[in-house]
């Protein structure tokens, strides 16, 4: 397993310490700090039914963002369902996240600056897609790769492997993240596979696959890094499977972890909390305070109060709206049906 | 114009567009170097290179995700699955995915994607190659569907359809491919999407089909005409959405009607045709509308094809049925 920070937060690999100034490394763990409260108001927001789908990240932030702090600006995501905070940082608004929560197509619209698609439900669709985008980046020769994320339950899946496989194949742009947090719902990861890692399914499509400490946010950082300067000097693709935890339920949809997971499991990963060891590290570098740490809670709380209200505002979907996105031109039966739901929402 | 076989009228229009439009790409499984498995992109690499004609390794939902990653970059793909009985290793990627794209995002993403597939019977293939499954393309929102029978609708069709900035599937009757010739402009040209074509002018039924069963049809009504049954046949073209304007005005006419597809009575488009007419000219109806369909079992073996397989005799049968009701 590739690690940098131990849980101390010490540094353990010198060699591979990522080139990052004292701004970049505060910036990460004010991102690290800001998601976990985002978080902790989203299951609170989800209790109080002011939002709807949400999939608890609490634990995730290194694996989420430390991947996500690898990128640039002109990179694609392509995010599955627990992968909203990656697509905060890189542009989509808060609102509209929230948005996407409450099921109105408003989250979905993504600003022209950020290239990615919307969360993906259907586990191993965005594995395939992002082969496609890479392709096509390397094909219009940018320097760019197409990210995405499943977890470990999804690498059983077959678009799992065809992704894998077409992007080596073709030699895609692709940076492939399997974050592996023990469980897909109620099932544990072993009984996924018998294989002993998930970075060794790489093996199968030629390419590279690495196992890194998805608590560790250096670590993540690193290992992302390098595989983004591998495929865009057309090296190909790579997959990183991140070693992590979710201290929360599956999602907000009546999922109860204690029905499988034992009280020891958590307190043990609890002890792996990837914003306690980057802390460390970097009060020992004198760059983090408790003020700090203050300053970026009420900035959190306060933008997502904003945001909340914003998405309150947000007109409602009419049946309209939804048959006007269906295609560029409508045919003949939605132009009769609009026709009829315009009546009705007149009246 | 030429005289062409429908299989050359879908190449020559694939040739077209990726002439037109440098965004065009045409790949799938030996669709490359080998031309096709039928011939159809025969060529085509050769004339514009392996980075807009390639061969994919064998994985039809893949190749499907590789067509929505492919859109999202500009380009406008052309993807063929080998045979449509293949497809349902890729309806997460069409009927789950790129048909929801434009949709899910609100118009920020789109999927201006063109898959072209062989299907139909007659050919005595192996299983799961003939199985006409139009019938679950068509109930999903988001894509059209269409299905040529001449060589000439072939290729506008085609053009039309890559031109879509919706996906279209576009599904070739591998009976047609070879089995005629038809008169094809070398000029490029459009047929438009969602409407359907008069193929046969007649006032006393009117007989509804698409595919194979066009010509099932108009051999259909050669015969009935010696009988003094004048039959109109309409050739649908597009089987998703349905030219209902097409149809009510041809009943309207003719007072009687017979849908006719290869696909079983359970699936295909006919049972939609049929509501359509009796929601939108019940009172032009004269008699019940009747459906020619293949049996509800599964595709037949391929030595009882023909006996499985509807053909002109059962048009007839039911036209007779309509007239005399």
């Amino acid at each position: 397993m590739f690690q940098i920070l131990n849980e101390d937060g010490k540094i353990v690999n010198k060699d591979d310490m990522p080139d990052l100034s004292d701004e970049e490394l505060k910036e990460l763990m004010k991102r690290m700090v800001y998601t976990r409260i985002l978080d902790q108001r989203s299951i609170a927001l989800n209790r109080q039914g002011r939002l709807g789908f949400y999939a608890p990240t609490a634990g995730q932030e290194a694996s989420q963002l430390g991947s996500q702090f690898a990128l640039e600006q002109e990179d694609f995501l392509l995010p599955g369902y627990r992968d909203v905070p990656q697509l905060i940082w890189q542009g989509l608004p808060l609102y509209q996240a929230f948005l996407f929560s409450r099921g109105h197509f408003h989250g979905n619209q993504m600003p022209e600056n950020v290239h990615a698609l919307s969360p993906q439900i259907i586990i191993g669709a965005q594995y395939v897609q992002a082969a496609g985008v890479g392709l096509g980046l390397r094909m219009r020769g940018k320097k760019n790769v197409a990210v995405t994320y499943t977890g470990d339950g999804g690498t059983s899946q077959g678009d799992f492997y065809e992704g894998l496989n077409f992007a080596g194949a073709f030699n895609a742009n692709v940076i492939f993240i399997v974050q592996n947090n023990g469980f897909a719902i109620s099932v544990p990861r072993e009984k996924q596979t018998k294989a002993k890692t998930l970075a060794q399914k790489a093996v199968a499509a030629g390419i590279e696959g690495i196992q890194v400490d998805g608590m560790d946010v250096l670590a993540v950082y690193a290992a992302t890094k390098d595989a983004r300067e591998r495929a865009i000097n057309g090296e190909g693709p790579t997959m990183i499977e991140t070693l992590t935890y979710r201290y929360g339920p599956h999602t907000m949809a009546g999922d109860d972890p204690t029905r499988y997971r034992s009280a020891d499991l958590d307190t043990e990963w609890e002890k792996k909390d990837p914003l306690v060891r980057f802390r460390k590290f970097l009060e020992s570098k004198k760059l983090w305070s408790e003020e700090e740490e203050n300053e970026v809670i009420e900035k959190a709380k306060e933008e997502i109060k904003e945001a909340i209200k914003q998405a309150d505002k947000y007109p409602k979907q009419k049946v309209t709206d939804l048959i006007e996105h269906m295609y560029e031109e409508l045919p003949v039966n939605l132009q009769e049906q609009m026709e009829e739901y315009k009546e009705k929402e007149s009246k | 114009m030429a005289q062409m076989t429908m299989i050359q009228a879908i190449t020559d229009a694939l040739r077209t567009e990726l002439k037109n439009d440098d965004n065009v790409l045409v790949f799938g499984e030996d669709v490359g170097k080998n031309g096709g498995v039928f011939r159809a992109t025969e060529g085509l690499q050769k004339e514009f290179g392996e980075n807009r004609v390639f061969d994919t390794p064998l994985a039809e939902s893949a190749i499907g995700g590789l067509s929505i990653g492919l859109a999202t970059q500009g380009y406008r793909p052309v993807p063929e699955i080998q045979f449509f009985g293949f497809v349902y290793e890729v309806m997460d990627s069409i009927n789950g995915q790129m048909a929801r794209m434009r949709y899910r995002h609100g118009d920020t993403h789109t999927s201006p994607i063109t898959i072209r597939s062989p299907f139909g019977g007659g050919v005595a293939t192996p299983e799961l190659h003939a199985d006409s499954l139009e019938g679950l393309m068509a109930q999903q929102p988001g894509l059209k569907v269409v299905i040529p029978s001449t060589p000439y609708d072939a290729k506008g069709l085609l053009i039309s359809a890559i031109r879509d900035n919706d996906p279209v599937i576009y599904l070739e009757h591998m009976k047609l491919y070879r089995s005629f010739r038809g008169e094809v402009p070398e000029e490029e040209y459009t047929v438009e999407l969602g409407k359907a074509d008069v193929k046969r002018e007649g006032t006393d039924v009117t007989i509804i089909a698409y595919g194979a069963m066009v010509h099932a049809s108009l051999k259909a009504a050669e015969e009935l005409e010696k009988n003094g049954v004048n039959a109109e046949v309409i050739d649908l073209m597009t089987v998703s959405p349905i030219d209902v304007d097409t149809i009510v005005e041809s009943v309207k006419k003719t007072n009687r009607v017979v849908v006719v597809q290869e696909a079983q009575r359970q699936a295909g488009v006919a049972s939609h045709v049929v509501t359509e007419i009796q929601e939108r000219a019940i009172l032009h109806l004269e008699a019940p509308v009747l459906r020619v369909t293949a049996p509800d079992t599964v595709y037949p073996f391929a030595a009882v094809e023909n006996e499985w397989l509807p053909d002109h005799k059962d048009i007839i049968e039911k036209v007779n049925e309509v007239i005399n009701y």
